[in-house]
């Protein structure tokens, strides 16, 4: 098992007094590939990464990161991984060049100096290499950040919400490097929140909610299970409920109403309800509409759906192994 | 071992370059004691029945020492700047040692207060300060006083860790302030009450001012006083131990804690 998991985690838990931020977390992340924890904020995502990178103490549960035991050999995990946080972990106070050289020291990397200059160049940093990182932008900050992460190649690179804020010609640099890691051999984990980040990058997708994996799959698989969003707008707010009940017949779903804009929406798998069915059934019902729409789901689409999909089949466990290690 | 020194080293050196890039707070807490041996050379100590000459030659050491004690504040500033830093993330998840960290910041400190000594003591000499003893005397002097300040610095470094809180630093410092004023540093203890003299004597501010004046010659030990000053540089030795033997081991402890 070991051999073939990069990342093996098993009913990790962790609690912060009365909130069980992360609770069961049973996570299989195959060596080489790229796996996306996907959830809303608060769902533990963050505190899953900090549990797995010996930043935190589990309560309970065990993990293998690398093939070395995250609580008894924390050193040998520490060795095997980099972490890009969420917030900059480089030092504001030094310049982007003594953030490198300082971290390649304490990797006991060989010429920390060259090997500064090299991740530099890489990163598009090699102009701003001796200015304080306090002077940087959000973008430059988390290319320092990541290459802070690369000054020896981890066999396991954490990376929590890469992107998150980012322009996008620093999101697709940062992009292209983990594309590029990954061809190297390295296994990544990283959190979003974006669907599209984990579509692009992500061989597998772990969703998370409320502290445990939901659901995992591939990206395809995730994309077939979410269909579209459905929303009306109705003239009269009297009608609300009226259009509700069709709504929900057409799409199996549990409306969601949004009464200031006089509007309820609800999730569907069904390719065939497109706009006008939509419009002709409300109208058949009677349904005054001022605005109609059939469009791709955004990620609120995609929890509202899943989680709720979840509730009914919570008692089934999580989701089945044949999945998770797809 | 040799993994701590290598990467205590690399932290020293991250320390140093953070003081050479942002000097602001290195320059105030250089210039304080030498405006502090003028004020009180000449104001405070003009009210004093001590001959001024003599006084400035006692009030040298103490407020060496006096200053030493301010590393309970800027310890614990700088160890609690650094808890609200990303960075510290990084050098948990990175395979080094967990003192490293800590102990970069406790040897930039007493290097930083090392070269500090200068400016006061040349100022002190300027006011007539001179070492009386020997050489060997002096450089055991200053050798006490970087050990002192050590410990003064591992006491911060945990407090810091424990609050995490900047603001409780400085007002902190208004309390270290008062340290040395209950201690012999800036005037003999022989004329406090009773039970003022004792608390006083205790200080462990009192036992190195002592041990100083003792080792640079410029004031004879008190012959009757609490052992720690009776027996000045055996006492300050004891001190620094002691709260080195508590502090160190407590802030290691801390900071490889972290947030859990």
């Amino acid at each position: 098992m070991t051999t073939t998991y990069a990342v093996l985690s098993e009913g990790l838990e962790k609690r912060f007094g009365q909130v069980r931020a992360v609770r069961g977390l049973d996570l299989a992340v195959a060596r080489g590939t790229v796996c996306g924890i996907l959830g809303p904020n608060g769902a533990g995502k963050t505190t899953a990464v900090r549990l797995l990178t010996t930043l935190l103490r589990p309560d309970a549960g065990s993990a293998r990161i690398a093939g070395h035991d995250l609580v008894r050999q924390a050193a040998a995990v520490r060795r095997s991984i980099g972490v890009t946080g969420q917030y900059a972990s480089v030092d504001g106070d030094l310049t982007g060049r003594e953030n490198l050289r300082l971290f390649a020291r304490l990797h006991r990397v060989r010429g920390p100096a060259q090997r500064a200059g090299e991740l530099l160049d890489r990163f598009g940093l090699a102009e701003a290499a001796d200015r304080p990182v306090s002077t940087y932008s959000g973008g430059m900050r988390r290319r320092l950040d990541l290459a802070a992460s690369l000054v020896r190649r981890p066999e396991v690179l954490f990376l929590d919400e890469p992107t998150t804020g980012l322009d996008p010609a620093s999101r697709n640099r940062i992009w292209d490097a983990v594309r590029e890691l990954k061809a190297q051999g390295t296994t990544v984990l990283l959190t979003t929140q974006y669907l599209e980040e984990a579509d692009r990058l992500a061989d597998d997708i772990a969703l998370v909610d409320r502290g445990r994996v939901a659901r995992t799959g591939s990206p395809a698989r995730f994309k077939a299970l979410i269909g579209a969003h459905v929303e009306v707008v109705v003239a009269d707010a009297d009608v609300l409920t009226g259009a509700a009940d069709v709504l929900g017949r057409l799409t199996g779903g549990r409306p969601a109403f949004d009464r200031e804009r006089s509007a309820v929406g609800a999730v569907t798998g069904d390719p065939a309800l497109t706009l006008p069915r939509l419009v002709r059934e409300m109208d058949a019902a009677g349904v005054p509409l001022l605005d109609a729409s059939v469009r791709p789901p955004t990620l609120d689409d995609v929890f509202l759906r899943l989680t709720e999909d979840l509730a009914g089949d919570r008692t089934d466990g999580p989701a089945d192994d044949e999945e998770r290690a797809a | 071992m040799s993994g701590l020194a290598y990467d205590g080293t690399a932290m020293l050196g991250r320390q140093l370059r953070r003081m050479r890039n942002n000097p602001g707070l290195l320059i105030l807490t250089q210039t304080m004691p030498v405006t502090m041996l003028l004020f009180f050379g000449y104001v405070f100590g003009s009210a004093l029945a001590m001959p001024g000459p003599e006084y400035r030659s006692f009030l040298v050491p103490g407020l060496l020492v006096a200053t030493a004690a301010n590393g309970i504040m800027t310890g614990m500033f700088q160890a609690a700047q650094d808890t609200h830093r990303g960075v510290m993330d990084r050098f948990r998840t990175l395979p080094m040692s967990r003192a490293a960290v800590p102990l970069g910041q406790a040897a930039a400190d007493v290097l930083v207060t090392a070269a500090g000594t200068v400016p006061l003591l040349l100022v002190g000499l300027a006011v007539g300060w001179r070492i009386e003893g020997s050489a060997a005397g002096a450089a055991g002097a200053v050798g006490l006083l970087l050990l002192f300040r050590a410990a003064m610095t591992w006491i911060g470094i945990f407090l810091g860790l424990l609050t995490r809180n900047e603001e409780a630093a400085g007002q902190l410092g208004g309390a270290t302030f008062l340290l040395p004023l209950l201690s012999n540093a800036y005037i003999p203890a022989d004329g406090l009450p009773g039970w003022l003299r004792t608390v006083a004597e205790w200080n462990p501010i009192s036992a190195v001012s002592t041990a100083l004046r003792d080792l640079f010659g410029n004031a004879p030990v008190p012959g009757s006083a609490a052992w720690p000053v009776a027996h000045p540089v055996a006492g300050s030795l004891a001190w620094c131990l002691v709260l080195l033997a508590v502090f160190l081991p407590l802030a290691v402890r801390q900071y490889a804690h972290g947030r859990h």
